[in-house]
């Protein structure tokens, strides 16, 4: 492995180990998403409970960004509400359409920061943002 | 063909001269243009900007000439000896698109099946599945196998009854060239009317439209090296004296009164409103570049860099080639590599400076067949030498570093 400023150490770690990757029993939620261009699909599922994300998981079928981010989001959701949820999207979401440089990440956005050389490449972005936007989707039904 | 010949074709592209450090390799999306192709579109603006079969003036009548003549380009280029029958379109997706509204409305009833091939692009199916719910049609297939060839042991089975049989020549995806003459054969003999796509077809083989046995042939100018937004739709005379127009408005009628009017001749009869002059005189342009070099040897040069590709990139570790036999390719080389996904490969060739495709190529269908979400592809044209192949292998062993650890 070498060091590259797309495809960080731990976007590959998530890729080729993904967490919460699989089907939950009887989620609340459920949403497909897919990337027309590209082919790039994914499912999100969550189970909710008192207005908070019991568990999460996710399937799919694309590039190791879309996959790492997939995997990151599953894994950071857990244990959140969902407006906390809403806002850790909306700020994600903001971040990878901000192609400044020298605006530090926000802290909340935690180990998403590995995705930020994603935002140099403007056609790959789509592929970070599928599986937040699937979820967006997922918590439509929710309001 | 010669590394020297190649060479000198490469001057004539000036995109390759303005980025020589470019390896392009995405000539089945849309090639790039010889100088010609760009003069022409150039000098119309410049020398003969008028607007066509309208004007008295001399200058309307050179721009007219160009326009005639650019249709007999395209003609010779395919082999069609009544240039009327060579009719102007936006492009591929277009002319299928005027056959779908005019003959598939014609002829095609509720209940009749109409044979597509599990290659098509979505140009060449989209309106085929439109037109069979708009008739109540019923769509069959012939599968393809894994490497891009054709199923078609179980074909007179599928023909019978069929009104229409609608093709690609080559597979945009593997590369694959169909048996277009034993197809048309073994569908006009049951009686189906034949439509080939020839958008990947023309730009690559010598074609002599009238002995390959179709009834239409569809294909655009940007991917035989003329302009975006051009194309042709070839057909025969009395089909497209049946037909009936498809747009209406200026040029295409005779005489209009308030309450009906009658219509023009072939070819204009499908050419309404002002078209894409420049563009079409860029066609043309690029039919003439063709038939200078000699679509064999295009098909030569095009054949030795497949053999080359194939050899080179085979004998990467973990490279593997999704395609026909060589003696059935053309163009197109579809792949994939260690596992990693098509489109980390497609980011990390740029990196290098190098253009392929990666995905599903408009194929969606095709992809979900064989199994796959994606391919990497790396696609040919005449102005490609062996030099663009091996700085290919070298970035793919390049990208394979980090992904190394990882996968494999
Ligand atoms: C086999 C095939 N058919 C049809 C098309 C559509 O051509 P156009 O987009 O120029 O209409 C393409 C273009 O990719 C193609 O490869």
């Amino acid at each position: 492995m070498i060091s590259d400023d797309l495809y960080r150490e731990i976007i590959l770690e998530h890729y080729a180990h993904p967490r919460c990757k699989g089907k939950l029993e009887a989620p609340t939620f459920r949403q497909d998403g897919v990337n027309p261009t590209c082919g790039d699909a994914v499912t999100v599922e969550l189970d909710v409970k008192d207005n908070r994300v019991v568990r999460a998981a996710f399937e799919g079928v694309g590039c190791s960004i879309s996959l790492a981010s997939a995997s990151m989001l599953t894994s950071l959701i857990e244990g959140k509400t969902l407006d906390e949820v809403r806002e850790l999207a909306a700020t994600f979401k903001k971040r990878m359409l901000n192609r400044n440089d020298a605006e530090p990440c926000p802290e909340q956005l935690g180990e998403l920061e590995a995705l930020d050389g994603v935002r140099q490449y403007p056609v790959r972005v789509k592929c970070a943002l599928l599986a937040w936007n699937t979820l967006l989707g997922a918590l439509e039904e929710a309001l | 063909m010669s590394v020297k010949v190649e060479l000198s074709r490469r001057s004539d592209f000036p995109l390759l001269e303005n980025q020589p450090e470019l390896v392009y390799l995405d000539s089945a999306a849309t090639s790039l243009k010889p100088r010609s192709v760009l003069e022409a579109e150039r000098s119309y603006y410049e020398e003969c900007c008028a607007n066509i079969h309208r004007g008295l003036y001399r200058m309307s009548e050179e721009a007219t000439r160009r326009y005639e003549e650019a249709r007999h380009s395209v003609a010779r280029l395919i082999g069609a000896s009544d240039p009327d029958c060579c009719i102007w379109t936006s492009g591929t997706t277009d002319a299928i698109n005027l056959v779908a509204y005019t003959w598939g409305e014609q002829n095609i009833l509720p209940g009749d099946p109409i044979v597509l091939t599990g290659l098509e692009h979505h140009s060449n199916l989209v309106p085929w599945q439109n037109l069979a719910t708009r008739q109540q049609a019923r769509l069959r297939w012939i599968e393809p196998r894994p490497d891009g060839t054709l199923e078609l042991d179980n074909l007179d089975e599928l023909l019978e009854g069929a009104r229409l049989v609608a093709f690609t020549w080559v597979s945009n995806v593997f590369g694959s060239i169909s048996p277009v003459q034993e197809i048309c054969r073994r569908a006009r003999a049951a009686g189906a009317t034949v439509l080939l796509d020839a958008a990947q077809g023309v730009p690559h083989l010598p074609c002599a439209v009238e002995e390959m046995g179709c009834d239409f042939m569809a294909f655009s100018g940007h991917k035989m090296l003329g302009p975006t937004g051009t194309g042709m739709l070839w057909s025969r005379r009395e089909l497209l004296e049946a037909m009936p127009p498809f747009r209406f408005g200026g040029d295409m009628i005779r005489e209009v009164w308030r309450d009906r009017c009658t219509f023009n001749e072939l070819p204009f009869k499908f050419e309404a409103g002002t078209p894409n002059i420049a563009g079409v005189l860029g066609m043309g342009a690029a039919a003439d570049y063709l038939l200078d070099v000699g679509m064999a040897n295009v098909r030569a040069h095009e054949l030795d860099l497949l053999t080359y590709a194939r050899e080179c990139l085979g004998s990467l570790e973990g490279f593997e080639l999704l395609g026909p036999p060589l003696d059935q390719h053309s163009g197109a080389l579809s792949f994939v590599y260690r596992g990693i996904h098509p489109h980390d490969l497609a980011t990390l060739l740029d990196r290098e400076n190098i253009c392929i495709r990666a995905g599903h190529h408009c194929c969606q269908p095709l992809m979900r067949r064989i199994g796959m979400s994606g391919t990497a592809r790396a696609s040919l044209s005449l102005y490609n030498i062996r030099a663009d192949i091996d700085r290919l292998a070298v970035a793919l062993e390049k990208a394979s570093q980090v992904f190394k650890g990882v996968l494999f």
